[in-house]
């Protein structure tokens, strides 16, 4: 018998064997089985690891925005105590980080500085503190740019070219939009922006990187995607792959920005290999603004064209986005508009702006995030303006099939969502616009649709069972927050019948097969089938031991039961165990089907009538993402990202200086993501729901689906408060006070 | 230079600018307490110094020679956690973990300060506050949560006043 | 963070008597290593003040309190007699910052705070407060945190504070030691300083001047109000604060005290704002004209146009407060 199992998702899996596992640890709000060393300070992070002889690195970005370098002045900080080195190398320094799941070297490159902060020498010293006094002398020497900067979007919006096809077409066109926009008694044409936004991990970028005596390159890094990043950093270093490890245990947050290798990474083993030493090197906080990735600002044009009962008869949704130049990633704006709504005549555009500003690329739920804020908000502004209710709008133009490839969906309640979600909320008390009061706030209603496409990676994961009977799982997948350690384990002692404290996971390292890492929500249903696989495998096996069909035994508390025998698992596998290795790999489902998760979003806003100041008082997300796994992590996941879109919506505006680029808010203190007090206790509900298209697992994306729609809610919530429609977000006071009735 | 840590003496010699946050993660091997930003403007850096709450990373550790300095590992282990630190794992106060040891020694020293009778921002009375949500909220509002726990976070710290009430 | 010499005074006079060229006293730290980091600071040597035996709050005979200047600005906003008195100072003790950040800043530190002016923060632009003559980035560029009142071609900074706002309104006292051994008591309003030319010249303090003390007058008559506007719910700095004392007698404001935060390049007070209310009956009418007198030389820079408007509303929603008015 092979010890692998395979899938590749051509056809549905109509049985889940987590329906009939007799553990009973799928679904349950477990607690994370790491959690003991997270509250104690136990958990390791990249920077946390102690090696022999390490050296602090801090980056120098460069302090102009655009020019050839002409000298990097090293010499007048050697001298200061404890400084070892100034390391550049001009072709080898990462200028960008990567995207996410790519295997190329991220952009190399720096002489030619391209946007400002851009990280052009490491500064490495015997102490932190002399290493960050010399980054800040080091002075960077420069020729006047060739060509004039491009820093502001509002100057170079008309000067667009259209980006490759990427997630999704750049371009789509589906009817006579223009013609449909003609006819219909109901149109809508408004625009929405939406400004640059950083993903703020709490973990800055980090980077221990240590050749070993055997010539590897050891990298305890904050990365997403270990996988991957292995082959980008390997080959900006000019290395075979199976000499670079990336170790990634535990990560402060990602949110997208460690997708993919920055240029930390790169600096620091560049550094560690001329020096001879290991070099520790952690971004500062205005190094994580200016020099990984934020998301593009936005330009997105909504028109909906709708019949007299709110049929719609045309959607068209355009959005100018920006990148640096050579930079293929355009922030998918339409991404949902593709699938959310039935509509004969379609537009969904995206042309690039060019502009010299770091680079743009994944946060978050990109496209749908921002896309959602604009497509649902134009919806409550059709439903306004034909007069009937933004739900009701959402139940007449409810598709059966994907309406542009007629495809099925694999599983879609976004009615159910909607209707679950106002009969918990309350929603038959909103009133009119600016009607309701509370003392000096005028309070309002909100909802928004909530959709998050649903992705599936290769994924590949080892199970082993030792003479203990204990379970341990391997994959370089990483936790990055999601639950992933929790959920891996409850996959693998659901199907092994051990229990969750017998069930080891280790994650996050690449000398384990290559997982698919933590992005576009697909993590927990790629890798969690990976570890299904491998464990249906070891199923089988220990079926072969006792002398039964797999499908006759039962596997429960560290025993199998079958042909009415109970045996232990250790037992059963003997002194050399049992091991097995499972992977996924996405197949024909994903064209067959139209897959995505889908919810509903209510809040209920404050609008203070003096100031403008928008408080969020409740907020209830009702989310349908096929098998909820582990109902704790997974409520977790969505609250995050409701808060994001709380953010999104109200506060979080990164401001690029149009006279040269430069970032002007690149702290916490003026880069506002909301605090504790921003956010009330907000309410999730799961529906009960399996996707047999996805994967093996009945399960969907959930850790991107709250964002989505959730700031478009509380935008429509700020306008059945007090009236006013801001369409440029965030939605500051500033925006509102003009509208607030006079004092 | 000599430091009292969880109870414990150590004599380190480093840098006169090290930050009382690097003496911990860099100097005496203690890195639960984390680095978010190293201006005061995240939280994540927090210890207790004579069981105040303070931002480790704006703070020279050369001024910290006479303190008794607590840190989350002197708080508990991941065999004996303190009723807070369990609190969190049982309403999942956390997601990636890396603000964590800043909520949790900002829920102690704040707790403290609830018993001290300390008025906040939202307090309708100064002088008498009740811990409600919106108090534990405004309360906490200087340990950013980007993962956004903070309902949860609410909740443990709710669980923890309540059952020392 | 440039390195420095550390020295430890254990009393005032051995604080002021360390002081050399490039000397700067810490007490809590949490502004001055937050510059320092940035090499926005480079002192050549820290005096640590923060042992020093000024932590106490005392009431005189006077029936007023003065504050050693080492109380953390959580001690102050806690103190009994602040909270019964004083309420107007707790208030904005307690809107500033974080709970662990009052409970490190100290009350002389509080009111030397730096601007949180991007520019000044970014030492790769131009600035006139960090760097003399270089220009200010911040008119032409984005300002929206920025001041409408009291600024010059050279600066339109503002100051921080909220707590320096309270104390503005309670007429505070600011009392040092100078170098030479010489005590001075400077009144809050000839404590700072417009930025005219010299924008980094913030304080009248001279060169190794330490704050000791800061005395708070007996308690005003009246009702007492902190109200702070802000881009979220906490832990961010004012776009605009009011705080106002105000007593009505007899149907008529008898006195009244306003000072404002976020308006200007200093915690903001301006007579004919009290001018337009003493010896008026309450009306809209009476609040209209006192915002118009606080904001008749109000000039917006772009991004912080807002401001304006904000600050009139919120100071007559302040003064409907303190009347008991409606709306």
């Amino acid at each position: 018998m092979s010890n692998s199992t395979n899938l590749t998702m051509d056809k549905p899996t109509p049985t889940s064997l987590l329906d009939t596992g007799a553990q009973g640890l799928i679904g349950e709000p477990l607690q994370r089985t790491e959690g003991p060393l997270k509250v104690s300070g136990n958990a390791t992070y990249a920077a946390e690891y102690a090696l022999e002889k390490v050296a602090y690195g801090v980056l120098v970005g460069s302090d102009f925005t655009l020019g050839k370098i002409t000298k990097v002045d090293a010499e007048s900080v050697k001298s200061l105590p404890g400084v070892i080195d100034v390391v550049t190398d001009f072709d080898s320094f990462a200028r960008n980080p990567q995207q996410g799941g790519e295997t190329k070297a991220p952009t190399q490159g720096v002489e030619d500085v391209a946007y400002r902060g851009e990280i052009v020498a490491i500064v490495v010293a015997e102490s932190f503190e002399a290493a960050r006094d010399a980054a800040h002398r080091v002075v960077v020497e420069h020729d006047a740019p060739k060509a004039e900067g491009r820093y502001d979007f509002e100057t170079q919006r008309h000067k667009t070219d259209k980006p490759a096809d990427d997630q999704i077409p750049a371009h789509f066109s589906q009817g006579d939009l223009a013609g449909a926009m003609a006819e219909a008694p109901h149109v809508l044409d408004v625009t929405y922006t939406t400004p640059s936004q950083n993903s703020a991990a709490m973990e800055p970028h980090a980077t221990t990187a240590h050749w070993d005596e055997d010539g590897i390159l050891n990298i305890y890094g904050a990365y997403q995607m270990p996988s991957s990043d292995k082959q980008q950093l390997a080959k900006a270093l000019g290395v075979s792959a199976s000499k670079v490890r990336i170790i990634a245990r535990y990560i402060g947050g990602g949110f997208g920005s460690k997708l993919g290798i920055a240029p930390e990474a790169v600096a620091a083993a560049i550094a560690a290999r001329q020096l001879g030493r290991p070099v520790k090197c952690v971004m500062a906080r205005s190094q994580v603004f200016e020099a990984t990735v934020r998301r593009s600002n936005t330009e997105q044009r909504m028109r909906l064209g709708a019949d007299a009962q709110g049929k719609l008869t045309a959607i068209g949704h355009d959005s100018l986005v920006s990148n640096l130049d050579g930079e293929d990633f355009f922030e998918p704006c339409g991404m949902a508009t593709h699938f959310l709504y039935a509509a004969e005549n379609r537009e969904i555009n995206h042309d690039m702006v060019r502009l010299d500003w770091l680079l743009a690329g994944s946060m978050r739920a990109p496209g749908e995030a921002v896309g959602q804020l604009a497509l649902e908000c134009a919806m409550d502004e059709l439903a306004e303006a034909i007069g009937i209710d933004p739900i009701e709008l959402r139940h007449i133009n409810e598709p059966d099939c994907d309406p542009e490839t007629q495809v099925p969906f694999s599983s879609r309640q976004l009615t159910r969502c909607l209707d679950e979600g106002a009969r918990k909320f309350g929603w038959d008390k909103r009133a009119a616009p600016g009607t309701t009061r509370d003392g000096e706030w005028l309070v309002g209603l909100g909802v928004a649709a909530a959709a998050r496409g649903n992705m599936l990676q290769k994924s590949a994961a080892k199970v082993t069972i030792n003479v203990l009977g204990k379970a341990t799982v391997e994959t370089d997948m990483t936790d990055i927050g999601t639950g992933t350690y929790t959920i891996l384990g409850q996959i693998a002692g659901e199907l092994l019948g051990i229990p969750l404290e017998d069930v080891e996971v280790k994650l996050g390292d690449t000398n384990s097969p290559p997982g698919a890492g933590s992005g576009g929500s697909w993590g927990a249903g790629s890798s969690g089938s990976s570890v299904y696989l491998a464990c249906e495998n070891l199923r089988e096996q220990i079926a072969e031991k006792m002398g039964v069909a797999a499908e006759g035994l039962t596997l429960k508390d560290g025993h199998a039961i079958g042909d009415n025998r109970r045996v232990s698992l250790s037992e059963l596998v003997g002194d050399r165990g049992l091991s097995a290795e499972g992977a996924i790999a996405p197949g024909k489902q994903e064209k067959d089907t139209r897959q995505s998760s889908y919810g509903a979003h209510f809040a209920e806003v404050g609008v203070n009538t003096t100031t403008g100041e928008v408080r969020v008082r409740r907020m209830l997300g009702v989310f349908a993402a096929g098998r909820i796994l582990n109902e704790k992590t997974a409520r977790s996941q969505c609250l995050g990202g409701m808060t994001f879109g709380i953010g999104a919506a109200l506060t979080e505006d990164l401001i690029h200086d149009p006279r040269n680029g430069k970032l002007v808010n690149r702290d916490l203190a003026e880069y506002h993501v909301p605090v504790n007090a921003d956010v009330p206790q907000l309410d999730v509900v799961f529906l009960e729901e399996r996707d047999v298209h996805a994967n093996p697992l009945h399960a969907k994306g959930i850790g991107e689906l709250g964002i989505s729609g959730a700031g478009a809610a509380i935008a429509n919530a700020v306008y059945n408060a007090c009236g006013v429609r801001v369409r440029d977000f965030p939605i500051t006071l500033d925006k509102i006070l003009d509208g607030l009735p006079a004092m | 230079m000599h430091f009292t840590i969880n109870g414990q003496s150590h004599e380190v010699e480093p840098d006169i600018r090290t930050s009382l946050l690097d003496l911990l993660r860099e100097h005496v091997g203690l890195t639960g307490s984390k680095k978010g930003c190293d201006h005061g403007q995240c939280g994540a850096c927090t210890v207790l110094i004579n069981g105040r709450r303070v931002n480790s990373c704006l703070t020279l550790a050369v001024m910290h020679q006479d303190d008794d300095i607590t840190t989350i590992e002197g708080l508990g282990t991941p065999d004996n956690l303190s009723p807070m630190q369990a609190a969190f794992v049982k309403h999942d106060g956390y997601q990636c973990g890396y603000c964590t040891p800043g909520q949790i020694c900002s829920a102690m020293g704040m707790l403290d300060e609830v018993k001290k009778g300390w008025g906040s921002h939202v307090s309708k009375d100064l002088t008498n506050p009740e811990l409600t949500d919106e108090e534990i909220s405004e309360r906490m509002s200087g340990n950013i949560c980007r993962c956004s726990a903070y309902p949860n976070i609410v909740d443990a710290i709710r669980e923890v006043a309540g059952a020392d009430a | 963070m440039k390195t420095f010499d550390y020295a430890k005074a254990d009393s005032p006079e051995a604080a002021v008597a360390a002081v050399g060229t490039g000397t700067k006293f810490i007490a809590g730290g949490t502004n001055l290593l937050d510059l320092m980091k940035l090499q926005i600071e480079t002192p050549d040597k820290l005096v640590d003040i923060s042992r020093l035996d000024l932590a106490q709050i005392e009431e005189r005979e006077d029936g007023g309190l003065t504050i050693g200047a080492l109380v953390p600005n959580s001690d102050l906003a806690a103190d009994p007699r602040v909270v019964e008195h004083y309420a107007v100072l707790s208030r904005a003790l307690l809107a500033g910052a974080s709970g662990q950040l009052r409970n490190k800043a100290s009350t002389g530190g509080n009111l030397l705070q730096r601007t949180r002016c991007y520019y000044f923060y970014d030492t790769a632009m131009p600035c006139n407060k960090r760097e003399p003559g270089t220009g200010c980035s911040a008119i032409g560029g984005f300002n929206r945190i920025l001041a409408v009142l009291g600024t010059s071609e050279q600066c339109i900074a503002t100051h921080p504070s909220d707590m320096a706002v309270a104390m503005r309104a309670l007429d505070a006292t600011i009392v040092t030691l100078k170098a030479d051994g010489d005590r001075r008591r400077i009144s809050i309003h000839e404590f700072y300083r417009l930025p005219g030319d010299t924008p980094e010249i913030e304080t009248v303090l001279e060169p190794g001047e330490l704050i000791t003390h800061v005395e708070l007058p007996a308690p005003p008559k009246g009702n007492q109000i902190y109200r702070k506007v802000r881009d979220r719910a906490s832990y961010a700095f004012a776009l605009v604060s009011v705080a106002g004392v105000l007593s009505v007698e007899d149907g008529k404001i008898a006195s009244a005290s306003f000072a404002f935060g976020g308006l200007g390049p200093m915690p903001w007070r301006d007579a004919a704002v009290e001018a337009a209310l003493v010896g008026k009956a309450p009306s809209d009418a009476v609040f209209e004209a006192a915002a118009t007198a606080l904001l008749a030389d109000a000039k917006g820079y772009g991004s912080n146009d807002f401001k304006i408007p904000l600050a009139r509303r919120v100071l007559i929603a302040c003064l409907r407060d303190l009347t008991g008015a409606a709306s």
